[in-house]
């Protein structure tokens, strides 16, 4: 027991591992929100009229909100007339090929273990990085091009496929949906958008390294993604951010389209800086995420692997609108140290037919909180429709905690919902039966912790599934032995 | 918060305030701070995260009397009649949240048993209510349960002493009758349970059938040591009637609390059940049943704070909704930073019989200790269409055998009881209400 007891004190003292700051000159604008701090923004980027007026309408419904509470975190006050809406690398490169690149920012990459140069030769991978608010670089172009799937930075997309853009931008998660989406609305700086035409099996998984940099700047990105008629898409999210004392706000918004029959898919790796031992600095990262099914057959899937952040506030979501739609949400959150995760799932059930599943892994390490909150709404007219959720927690060490908010709301006869949870901690006896076999004590509760977390990797693509379960051991490094 | 809504009540409570000869000082601070808390936070809205699903707005807009003083119409006698139950030790009966003691049977008490009527107690010394009114329900918690405390007259308090096992159940029976006047029923009980006792209750809801009466009833429950309660509720309010009710039960060490709710009535009912466990070793029991039609509303919802180590607690609640009912689940399990060794197990199902019908189910976890085994489960859906397809491959027409169904379904919460009298009643009225011959 005792040297459980110390293996759970080193659990919970694992150092961050991608901690470090690029020191490069950010063109920001002053810290402060008000309309004109959103004008210069959309100035900056040079929009077009409509899209400031969208801004500008979110903002002024942002002003009528209020910060949510309902969430079962605690963290202090956020000023956010403190912080800095607006900062992009000054030197601001036209780019026909990586060498023009900053050398300092392929530096950063390299740290960070993705350089682009070797991820042109790796296995199909394009990139577009996002460091800070600005995209730097945008790589396999031409694969996707040829195959006549678009995929760019949002602000370029707001200048080549404004019609696109007008018509889906909102159209899933709208401008006054919540406090941290209107936020977003008002501020934000920059992002991806990717359509698949009718009929495309995008030849690549896509993916998009988020990296937030720059002192007190909130990181405000959008991602749209579209997925025309009979159309796929694998898309991958990773993060991981410099290490700081500041507490740095994340509020980005994801909307998903899919028409009929297409598929999307969504996964998520997020190592965030999640503050140190004591609990200070970390990202507060409030995300809204929403697909919508809105054609028949069509499917969403997210997927997350979520071991970072001070605080985690983001709940993926499918609406469920086309008849015999599929909703899919897997998940593995981990919280140590002082870390704190409410998190989970949405499936409104419209159409008919529709089902969904939910697979919410949480761990619960040091003092850390993690919370389940999910909602399966089944409506009147989604007759025959199906959902089947499960939340397992796992606890370790005596003094975290895990929760479940499962809210299930049903209003027809002919469908049918499960939900089942239960909460666990890493046996004792578990543990000495690897013990026995030589095992050293770490490794045995990395196996018993990917063991418990099998089933949502078995839904990460390849690459990232790899890279889940190291950053899962890393994370809870120290939590045991 | 609409300040005018104590409006109704608060002629009630001038008169409760200017009646000298009831109560001490220490009800009367209660009272009023019942009062103040009711005052500042009003009825609660569909916007309180507790309240999301039950509008009570038909009540905060009920124009609601204390009713006649003395009501022991030929009516009311009949009802009293028809809950009564075989095989009880004693009876209670409340009108209108007063004991009437013409109605009630309260000959040969068992040695140990003390059974009365709250005002009675607390116009003596208090001997049973004192340190246990109050005591667990918080005004806080609810405006309902300070809508209790500022206006209860009368409720019933119960005590066994130390070491009495009684086999034989106590029963009380509320009747709310207004004789066409709207009426509030606020009944407050009292029960404490002496070390290593056991006792079985049986409490029965009843009403002027048709007539939209309130019923807030507030019943504080103290477990001693290795104590044990078997504590039933038959609730068959008139079904335009609201009731809302809570339960506060504290639990020493070894104590054993088995509840059972079953709920046919009122068109919106509220049954709450809070569960405290103050010491290792305890038990608790909740297993309820909703059978609501027509626009019924029934909320059940259950708090369980394991605040000690090896705990142990097991709950099935079942809901069968047909028409337009909605039903409301809410079941809360906390446990407690050094409460190791909790086992808790948590299950709602519910059968939904019309597509109109609405079910809102939230089972909730909170656990802050690590070697705790706790599961829920929730389960939505429609009749078992093998199941169905069994009994009619056996010739069994499909109406008949949806019905045998629907029975067994409920009647799997009926059978764990252990009051024969009350178990043979509530097959019957389920076999009835689904039309089958009786067994």
């Amino acid at each position: 027991m005792s040297s459980e007891a110390a293996l759970l004190e080193d659990y919970s003292k694992r150092e961050y591992k991608h901690g470090f700051v690029t020191d490069i000159e950010a063109d920001s604008l002053p810290p402060g929100l008000n309309e004109d701090v959103v004008r210069s923004i959309s100035l900056k980027k040079g929009e077009p009229e409509w899209l400031l007026e969208w801004r500008l309408k979110a903002y002024r419904h942002w002003l009528t909100l209020t910060e949510p509470t309902w969430p079962h975190v605690k963290y202090p006050t956020i000023d956010y007339q403190r912080m800095v809406y607006y900062s992009a690398p000054k030197q601001k490169p036209l780019l026909d090929s990586l060498d023009q690149v900053d050398p300092k920012l392929l530096e950063t990459y390299e740290k960070l273990g993705i350089p682009i140069e070797e991820q042109k030769a790796l296995a199909g991978v394009a990139v577009d990085a996002v460091f800070d608010s600005v995209s730097i670089a945008t790589t396999y172009k031409q694969t996707l091009t040829d195959a006549g799937v678009i995929f760019c930075p949002f602000s370029e997309a707001v200048r080549e496929y404004p019609e696109l853009i007008r018509k889906y931008l909102g159209s899933v998660v709208p401008a006054a949906d919540n406090f941290f989406a209107a936020l977003n609305s008002a501020v934000f700086s920059d992002g991806s958008f990717c359509y698949i035409p009718e009929g495309v099996r995008c030849p690549l998984e896509l993916s998009t390294y988020f990296r937030i940099n720059a002192q007190n700047t909130g990181q405000f990105e959008r991602t749209l993604i579209v997925a025309d008629k009979g159309s796929y898409v694998s898309y991958l999210e990773g993060c991981t951010a410099p290490k700081r004392d500041e507490n740095q706000l994340h509020a980005a918004v994801v909307e998903l389209v899919a028409l009929d029959d297409a598929q999307i898919k969504y996964s998520t790796v997020q190592n965030w800086y999640p503050g140190d031992e004591q609990g200070r600095g970390g990202i507060y990262n409030f995300v809204t995420k929403r697909g919508a099914c809105r054609g028949v057959n069509s499917k969403i899937s997210w997927t997350q692997v979520e071991t970072g952040s001070a605080i985690t506030w983001k709940y993926p979501s499918v609406i469920l609108q086309g008849d015999n739609s599929v909703g899919e949400f897997y998940s593995v959150a981990v919280t140590a140290n002082h870390q704190q995760a409410d998190t989970g799932t949405k499936m409104i059930h419209l159409g008919k037919n529709t089902r969904s599943t939910i697979i919410s892994k949480g761990i619960s390490a040091g003092v850390g909180q993690n919370s389940y909150r999910g909602l399966v709404k089944i409506q009147k007219n989604a007759t025959n429709s199906r959902n089947f959720s499960q939340c397992d927690s796992l606890l370790i060490g005596d003094k975290c905690g895990a929760h479940t908010f499962p809210y299930i709301e049903v209003r027809n006869t002919s469908s049918q919902v499960e939900h089942e949870a239960s909460t666990s901690k890493v046996g004792e006896d578990q543990i000495y039966y690897c013990q026995q076999r030589g095992i050293p004590t770490e490794d045995a509760v990395n196996m018993i912790v990917n063991g418990f977390c099998k089933e949502v990797y078995q839904e990460l693509p390849m690459e990232f599934a790899v890279e889940a379960r190291k950053l899962l051991s890393i994370s809870l490094e120290g939590s045991v032995g | 918060m609409i300040v005018t809504e104590l409006t109704p009540f608060a002629e009630q409570f001038e008169r409760l305030s200017q009646d000298p000869a009831h109560f001490p000082d220490w009800v009367q601070s209660l009272r009023q701070s019942g009062r103040d808390r009711f005052h500042q936070v009003g009825f609660p809205t569909t916007k309180w995260e507790d309240w999301r699903f039950t509008p009570v707005t038909a009540i905060a807009q009920g124009r609601f009397g204390s009713g006649p003083e003395n009501s022991a119409t030929s009516e009311i006698t009949e009802w009293v009649a028809q809950a009564s139950l075989a095989d009880m030790a004693c009876r209670l009966v409340f009108v209108n949240g007063r004991l009437q003691p013409g109605l009630s049977q309260l000959d040969s008490l068992p040695a140990g048993l003390t059974v009365g009527g709250l005002a009675d107690d607390l116009e003596a010394d208090g001997e049973i209510a004192t340190g246990v009114l109050g005591r667990q329900a918080n005004i806080e918690h609810s405006p309902f349960t300070a809508l209790n405390a500022a206006l209860f007259r009368d409720g019933a308090a119960i005590r066994l002493a130390d070491g009495v096992e009684i086999e034989a159940p106590l029963h009380l029976i509320f009747v709310t009758s207004g004789g066409g006047d709207a009426v509030c029923s606020q009944a407050r009980n009292v029960v404490r349970i002496g070390r290593e006792s056991r006792l079985k209750l049986v409490e029965t809801h009843v009403g002027a059938p048709g007539e939209a009466y309130l019923t807030n009833s507030v019943t504080e429950i103290e477990l001693g040591e290795a104590a044990q309660l078997d504590h039933h509720k038959l609730q068959s309010d008139s079904i335009a009637g609201y009731h809302i009710a809570t339960t506060y039960v504290s639990q020493a060490a070894s104590s054993r609390y088995r509840n059972h709710y079953f709920a046919f009535g009122g068109a919106l009912s509220r049954n709450e059940i809070h569960c405290y466990h103050a010491g290792e070793q305890v038990e608790t029991v909740l297993h309820g049943l909703y059978l609501v039609s027509g626009s019924q509303l029934a909320d059940c919802r259950t708090r369980i704070d394991h605040a000690m180590p090896n705990c142990v607690s097991h709950e099935v609640y079942k809901g069968i909704l047909d028409d337009r009912a909605r039903g409301v689940f809410n079941g809360k399990i906390l446990v407690y930073p050094d409460a190791q060794k909790t086992d808790a197990k948590q299950s709602n199902q519910a059968l939904l019989l019309s597509d109109d019908a609405v079910i809102d189910t939230k089972p909730e976890l909170e656990i802050y200790a690590d070697d705790v085994r706790c599961t829920h489960g929730a389960t939505v859906g429609e009749l078992d269409p093998k199941g169905l397809f069994y009994l009619r491959s056996r010739g069994i027409p499909e109406s008949l055998a949806r019905k045998m169904l629907i029975f067994a379904f409920a009647n799997d919460v009926v059978q764990g009881l252990r009051v024969e009298s009350l178990k043979r009643h509530l097959e019957s009225v389920l076999l009835a209400d689904h039309g089958l011959p009786s067994v």
